[in-house]
C-alpha cells in the first residue's frame, strides 16, 4: 500500500516554505541554475554502459561484474538506470528506488522525512520538492548478506540537479555493508547533487556505510545524512573525497537513540584545487553506554580550503564514551585547514568525550629516518603521506591506494 | 688501499651548540670500530653528521666516503652510496607499518624467503603489522633497526648503542644480527665495515672489534684496542680524557 498522499502533501508544504533557506555552513548556492532534466531508460547490464561512464563508476568503487556483491543500484542524472538483487540473496534484503518504495509500503512514513526535516535548508527543500530518486535498501531481521551492496550515483551532463533521497533499513539483528559511489563521468561538468540519507539501524543491527566521492571542479554537493540506531545497533561511515570539488558541504549526525549503540566515522580527505570543503560529523550519545569516535585525516594542497568538523554530543542519563581525532597537514601555502571538534554535555554527568585536534607538516624526522634507509624523499613523503591517510578502511579499492600516490606525487612537493 | 670512511677536521655544530670540533677519523674497509664516551661526549653527532642530516650542520671540513667526498650529499645519497645507519632513538611513524618499510627498502626485491627468515631470526614476527617503532620496546626497536639494515645491506653500518635496552639474552642476538650485517658470520667479507657506539662494551664479546677510541667534548682521543679502552675506563671513569687532551 503506498504512503498517505496527505503525509507527502505535509512534506511538500514544509520544504515549500524552506525554498529560499540557507544552510548554516558552506556558501550559498542559486539552484535556479541548474534546471536539465534527462530522462534515461534502464539497461540490462552494467557491461552495457558506455566506457566513459563505465570508468567513472568503476573509479567510485563500482564492480561492474558485481563479484562479490549482493545487489547493485546505479543512477545516471535523474534516472535509476540498474538495480539488481544477487539472487543468492533473495529474501534476505531488498534494493528498489525510492519512490518505487514509497509506492509499496504505508509503512514507510515512519521513515521517510523522519531523521532530516524537510526545512532544514534551502537543500532539503528541493530535495523533498523534486526528489529525483535515490535507493532503498533493506535488510530483513536477522539476515547479514555477506558481500556489500553497491551504489554508484553518477551524474553524465551539465546542469543537472542530482536530488536523490536514499534511505537504509538495517532491522532487527541484521547487518548490512554498502560502498556507494558519487561521481561524474564529464570532469568538467557544471551541477549540484544533493543527498538526503536517512539510515536506520535496529536493535542489535549493523551498518557499514563506505562512501567515495569523485567530483570535479565545477560541481557543487550538499548531502545531508542522518542514521538512527538503536539498542546495541552499530553504524560504521568510512568517507573518502580525493578529487578536487568547487564545493562540498555536510555535516552527517549519527544518533545513538538505543542503549550500548556505537558509531564511528572515519574521514579522508584530500583539497585539491581550489575545492571549498566543509565536512565534519556529529554523534549523538542519547542511551545509555553509547560508543562513538570519529576520526578524520586531511590534506589540503593547492588552494583548497578544508573546514574539519567535529561533534560530539552527550545526552545520556548513564554512561558514553567518545572520541574525536582530527588531524591535517598542509602541503599548500595558499590552502587552509580549520580543525573545528567540539564537544558538548547535557547533563550527562557520567559521560567521558575527548578530541586532539592537530594541524602540522610531514614530519621531516620521518622523511629523513626514512631517506637514511635508501628511500627518495619524494618517496618517503609519499608514503608518509600514504599512511597519515591510511584508515585502514576496507572495501577501498586497491586503485585508490594508486590514486593517492599519484595525487600525492603532485601536489607534495611544495610541502618539502 | 684507500680508506673506506675518513673525516678530515670535522667541524659540526647543532642548534647553538658546537657539538663536534675538528674531528680526524679514518677507518679501512672491513674494519670494525668502536666508540666510547660520556654522554653528550658528541657520539650520535658524529654518526649523524657522517649520515648528513641536515641538522648537525657541517660548518668545516670533509667527509670522504669510499674515496668520494660526500660533505654536500644528502641522506638518500649516502645511503645509496652504502651508509646505513641504526638509530639510538629511531622516530615513530604511526602509519608505515614494519611490513611496509620492509617491503620497501627491499627494492631490488631479494628472496622473500630470505626477508622472512630475518623476520623470523629476530623475532618480530609479531610486530609486521604495527606502525614503525609505535610503541616498542626498548630492544625491540634495535632489533628492528637491526632487522631494516639486513635488508638494506649497507657498506658500511653505523650502530648506535645497540645493547641499550636490550636484555642479556637478547644481546647474543643483536650481536649475530651485527655479524650478518658485515657479513662475518660467513667467510669473511673484506669490504662490508662497522662504527660501533656502546657504552657497556657488552657487544666486544660477539663481534670482533679492531679498534676503539674515546669521544670526549667534541673530540677524538684516544686510538687503541677496544677492550684496553674499556677496561680504563671501567678503571677511571672518564677523568683521564681531559687530561689527555
Ligand atoms: N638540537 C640540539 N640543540 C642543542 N643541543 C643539542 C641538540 N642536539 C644535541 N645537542 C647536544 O649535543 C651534545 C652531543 O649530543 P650527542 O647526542 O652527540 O651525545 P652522545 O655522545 O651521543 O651522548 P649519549 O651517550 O648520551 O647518547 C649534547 O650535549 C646534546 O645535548
Ligand atoms: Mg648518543
Amino acid at each position: 500500500m503506498p504512503v498517505r498522499n496527505a503525509y507527502l502533501s505535509e512534506i511538500q508544504a514544509l520544504a515549500e516554505k524552506a525554498r529560499d533557506k540557507r544552510a548554516l555552513y558552506g556558501p550559498d548556492l542559486d539552484l535556479s541554475r541548474y534546471t536539465q532534466h534527462i530522462k534515461r531508460g534502464k539497461i540490462e547490464s552494467l557491461e552495457s554502459l558506455s566506457h566513459q561512464v563505465k570508468e567513472a563508476a568503476i573509479l567510485s568503487g563500482m564492480n561492474m561484474q558485481e563479484e562479490n556483491r549482493s545487489g547493485s543500484f546505479l543512477q545516471i542524472d535523474q534516472s535509476v538506470v540498474y538495480e539488481s538483487l544477487n539472487k543468492a540473496y533473495e529474501g534476505q534484503l531488498e534494493i528498489m528506488s525510492t519512490p518505487a518504495a514509497l509506492d509499496k509500503y504505508d509503512w514507510i512514513e515512519e521513515y521517510y522525512w523522519k531523521a532530516i526535516p524537510a526545512d532544514q535548508d534551502k537543500y532539503t527543500a528541493q530535495a523533498a520538492l523534486n526528489m529525483t530518486h535515490g535507493y532503498f535498501i533493506r535488510v530483513f531481521a536477522h539476515q547479514k548478506p555477506q558481500y556489500p551492496v553497491q551504489s554508484c550515483l553518477l551524474v553524465a551532463e551539465n546542469y543537472v540537479s542530482q536530488n536523490v533521497h536514499n534511505m537504509i533499513i538495517v532491522e532487527e539483528g541484521a547487518e548490512l555493508q554498502v560502498i556507494t559511489g558519487c561521481t561524474l563521468s564529464k570532469s568538467d561538468a557544471e551541477g549540484i547533487h544533493l543527498g538526503i540519507s536517512e539510515f536506520y539501524v535496529k536493535k542489535g543491527g549493523k551498518l557499514m556505510f563506505t562512501m567515495i566521492h569523485n567530483w570535479a571542479d565545477n560541481f557543487h554537493v550538499r548531502p545531508r545524512t542522518k542514521v538512527v540506531v538503536e539498542e546495541d545497533g552499530t553504524f560504521i561511515s568510512n568517507y573518502v573525497l580525493l578529487k578536487p570539488v568547487k564545493s562540498i558541504q555536510a555535516f552527517p549526525v549519527a544518533h545513538l537513540k538505543g542503549d550500548r549503540a556505537s558509531a564511528k566515522f572515519n574521514t579522508v580527505v584530500y583539497g585539491l584545487k581550489d575545492s571549498y570543503i566543509d565536512l565534519g560529523s556529529r554523534i549523538i550519545l542519547e542511551g545509555e553506554d553509547t560508543r562513538g569516535e570519529s576520526i578524520a585525516r586531511t590534506i589540503a594542497a593547492d588552494e583548497s580550503v578544508i573546514y574539519s568538523r567535529g561533534d560530539l554530543i552527550a545526552a545520556t542519563r548513564g554512561y558514553c564514551l567518545a572520541h574525536l581525532d582530527c588531524r591535517g597537514i598542509l602541503f599548500s601555502e595558499k590552502a587552509k585547514i580549520f580543525a573545528i571538534p567540539e564537544l558538548a554535555s547535557h547533563g550527562s554527568l557520567k559521560s567521558e568525550l575527548s578530541h586532539e585536534a592537530s594541524i602540522g607538516p610531514i614530519s621531516e624526522e620521518q622523511v629523513e629516518y626514512l631517506m637514511s634507509r635508501g628511500i627518495s624523499q619524494e618517496d618517503a613523503v609519499s608514503v608518509i603521506t600514504s599512511g597519515f591517510l591510511n584508515l585502514d578502511i576496507p572495501y577501498i579499492p586497491e586503485f585508490l591506494d594508486k590514486n593517492i600516490k599519484e595525487i600525492i606525487k603532485a601536489t607534495a612537493k611544495e610541502a618539502l | 688501499m684507500e680508506d673506506m670512511l675518513r673525516t678530515e677536521d670535522l667541524w659540526v655544530s647543532v642548534g647553538d651548540r658546537q657539538v663536534l670540533k675538528g674531528v680526524n677519523f679514518s677507518m679501512k674497509y672491513g674494519e670494525i670500530n668502536v666508540l666510547f664516551g660520556p654522554n653528550g661526549a658528541g657520539k650520535t653527532s658524529f654518526m649523524m653528521t657522517l649520515m648528513g642530516f641536515p641538522r648537525y650542520r657541517v660548518e668545516q671540513g670533509k667527509i670522504f666516503f669510499k674515496g668520494i667526498d660526500i660533505t654536500a650529499h644528502d641522506i638518500y645519497e649516502r645511503a645509496r652510496l652504502g651508509l646505513g645507519v641504526s638509530f639510538q632513538r629511531p622516530p615513530t611513524v604511526r602509519g608505515v607499518t614494519l611490513k611496509k618499510m620492509i617491503e620497501i627498502i627491499n627494492t631490488n626485491g631479494a628472496d622473500s624467503a630470505g626477508v622472512d627468515a630475518k623476520i623470523e631470526k629476530l623475532n618480530l614476527g609479531g610486530h609486521l603489522e604495527r606502525g614503525l617503532n609505535d610503541g616498542f620496546s626498548g630492544g625491540e626497536m634495535k632489533r628492528s633497526e637491526l632487522l631494516q639494515l639486513m635488508i638494506q645491506r649497507p657498506d658500511l653500518v653505523l650502530i648506535d648503542e645497540p645493547e641499550s635496552g636490550v636484555d642479556i639474552e637478547n644481546i647474543a642476538l643483536v650481536g649475530e644480527a651485527i655479524n650478518a650485517l658485515i657479513g662475518k658470520d660467513k667467510v669473511k667479507d673484506q669490504k662490508r665495515g662497522a662504527l660501533i657506539i656502546t657504552h657497556t662494551g657488552y657487544i666486544l664479546d660477539f663481534v670482533n672489534a679492531d679498534k676503539g677510541y674515546i669521544v670526549f667534548d667534541g673530540n677524538l682521543l684516544c686510538r687503541g684496542n677496544p677492550r684496553d679502552i674499556l677496561s680504563e675506563i671501567k678503571k677511571h671513569g672518564y677523568r683521564r680524557c681531559a687530561e689527555c687532551r
